[in-house]
């Protein structure tokens, strides 16, 4: 028992940085856990930018798949391909089929401590968001959330407030717990590794809440989160009708995804699953069009890391113009059918 | 139909004062966080979860006995607790901690913990069979307590959530529940059953404005103060991460206006855009 008490103190003490404002990346010190997200078997984008952040702290890297009966070994084996790796766990069960948190939180709690992982992550995506803190919390550890960069491994680099301000913060606890922006790192390559695999076996996986049904936007177009191109509407279009007309088309064009703004979303023009924000989706495309979007924060912190941004907009003090490379002072209706017609 | 005195549910909905949404944020002069010296008000989040729990009731009328708002923060903390007991809810606590805390925030867990205390404290008197709170607050951006203070209960989550309904008509303990919620590309449906934690998305209601009577009667309605160590945490909420430093992301330069549709292409064109 004295033993384990004097640990996490032990590892603060030796992870001190050698002098002020120098972290020191202890590559001896790190043996992380990365949790990795798939569906049907095809790892979330994000995902694979936390396994490129785990990279970056040095040390052994294991991966966690999950799923039900018949899949998770398949999937296990797909994961042991990934770069860097050194083993991959799976655990399959019925309850782990839709990434639920409530038996998977145990779950991940118990893997990290029976084999001392100093960290955890995961992509800040819907699924991680929420098993993750669950985890944390069962863990006693402080979540560190949506990070973008990491200075060695106790210190972490997170936008706030909408990503109006950039937190540095250095974590003093044993586990740490990280959650990763899929935008601010590089998704790993999915050949080239040939790490071992080995089942976890579940015990008393408790289901408290039961899945029904995912109604999910069925589309042949690039995925938002990942296109690198990307066509944006707004409260501009004033219809679903003329979203279909005007932002569509020129989408399909451009090879790009549907973006929408939250205003667009709310009145009912754009599915949720399309809006781009704080509060939807944060990606960093090569291109990012905002047809009739005027730029609210919430919006411009879901694409203001894009590399263009052009911006069409009939009023000329809108604030996207602010942030835009391109700004077009038009009506939407005149200067998207020209486009369309003018880019071949 | 009365229902019974033991099937009533009691709601708590947690809330965060924060720094207004529509404030630009500075950061402060020591570069250790943002100017404090600006408009605050509730976590537009947790202002849904108040209106969702005063919604239940005025659907499921008897079924809801009390809608407990609570806070965690410093001193002024009580602005937003009384602007929740406006909206509609019974009775207010505020744990308070000092103004320097702000400085030194606390952390999700430390908060999850609290809360935990306070749904054990609430039982004693009158058990809490319903946990509404905001997905996320404005200012931190973690996104974590309600997922960490189910975990810490031992109770389902239903984070993210668009709808609420009772299929069965029934709001008691025990009673099944349906929460739709938002997931990467699109809605996904769940069942638990009560007492669970639910964290709320943006498209869960629209939150009504306390009228001036409500606010007026609100200053009549229970307020419990209480402090860390009231609840014995003094040491365990202790935080867990120092900010090193809190710094302007860099700024992007909007760049040229065009003049019509002809430059914008040619422009795309040659930065090889399209």
């Amino acid at each position: 028992m004295i033993a384990t008490a004097m640990l996490p103190r032990l590892s603060l003490r030796r992870t001190m940085p050698l002098s002020r404002g120098f972290a020191t990346s202890r590559v001896d010190l790190a043996n992380t856990l990365v949790f990795l997200e798939h569906k049907k078997g095809v790892f979330n984008p994000a995902t694979l930018s936390a396994l490129t952040a785990a990279q970056k702290l040095g040390g052994d890297i294991d991966a966690l798949v999950v799923g039900g009966e018949n899949e998770a070994a398949d999937v296990a084996d797909k994961a042991a391909k990934l770069p860097g790796l050194k083993k991959v766990l799976y655990a399959k069960h019925a309850d782990f089929a839709n990434s639920l948190s409530e038996p998977l939180a145990p779950l991940l709690k118990k893997i990290v401590e029976s084999n001392s992982y100093t960290h955890v992550c995961t992509g800040h995506t819907a699924v991680g968001r929420d098993i993750f803190p669950r985890a944390a919390a069962l863990l006693d550890s402080s979540q560190v959330s949506d990070i973008i960069g990491l200075e060695g491994e106790d210190t972490f680099i997170r936008p706030i407030y909408a990503g109006n301000a950039i937190a540095t913060l250095k974590s003093s606890d044993k586990v740490k717990v990280f959650t990763v922006r899929g935008t601010a790192f590089d998704a790993a390559a999915q050949e080239g590794g040939s790490a071992t695999t080995e089942e976890v076996k579940p015990e008393g996986v408790e289901s408290l809440t039961d899945f029904i049904e995912e109604k999910v936007s069925e589309s042949s177009r690039p995925d938002l989160a990942t296109a690198s191109r990307v066509v944006s509407g707004g409260r501009a279009l004033k219809s679903a009708d003329n979203f279909v007309k005007y932002i569509e088309p020129l989408a399909d064009q451009l090879n790009a995804a549907v973006g929408a703004s939250r205003a667009a979303v709310d009145a009912g023009y754009a599915d949720n699953a399309l809006q781009v924000g704080q509060t939807g989706k944060i990606i960093a495309p090569e291109l990012y069009v905002a047809v009739g979007i005027s730029g609210a924060i919430q919006h411009l912190a879901g694409m203001k890391d894009s590399k263009t941004i052009v911006a069409i907009n009939k009023d000329a003090d809108a604030p996207i113009f602010q942030v835009a490379d391109l700004g077009l002072v038009a009506d939407l209706y005149d200067a998207v059918p020209e486009m369309l017609e003018k880019i071949k | 139909m009365r229902a019974s005195l033991v099937n009533q549910l009691r709601v708590l909905v947690p809330i965060k004062r924060t720094i207004d949404y529509a404030v630009k944020i500075r950061v402060a002069s020591d570069g250790k966080g943002v100017d404090q010296n600006v408009k605050f008000s509730m976590n537009p989040f947790d202002e849904i979860a108040v209106e969702e729990a005063v919604r239940l009731r005025e659907k499921y009328k008897d079924a809801i006995t009390k809608i407990t708002v609570v806070s965690v923060g410093p001193p002024k903390t009580a602005d937003v607790l009384r602007t929740a007991l406006a909206m509609g809810a019974d009775d207010a606590i505020h744990v308070e901690v000092p103004d320097k805390a702000i400085a030194n925030p606390l952390e999700p867990l430390g908060v999850s913990k609290i809360l935990n205390e306070i749904v054990k404290k609430a039982g004693e008197e009158e058990e809490v069979g319903l946990i509404i709170m905001g997905k996320q607050a404005i200012d931190d951006d973690a996104s974590q307590t309600g997922q960490m203070l189910a975990g810490l209960l031992n109770w389902p989550q239903a984070t993210y959530a668009s709808k609420l309904e009772f299929p069965s008509g029934k709001v008691e303990k025990g009673a099944e529940a349906q929460v739709t919620r938002e997931i990467d590309g699109g809605l996904g449906i769940v069942k638990t059953k009560l007492p669970f934690v639910m964290t709320t998305d943006l498209r869960l209601n629209e939150p009504r404005y306390a009228s001036l009577p409500n606010i007026m009667k609100a200053k009549k309605k229970p307020f419990k103060k209480l402090s860390l160590k009231d609840l014995g945490l003094e040491d365990q909420v202790k935080p867990r991460q120092e900010i090193l430093k809190v710094a302007e992301p860099p700024k992007r330069e909007g760049g040229a206006k065009v003049d019509s549709v002809d430059e914008l292409i040619s422009k795309l064109k040659e930065a090889g855009r399209i």
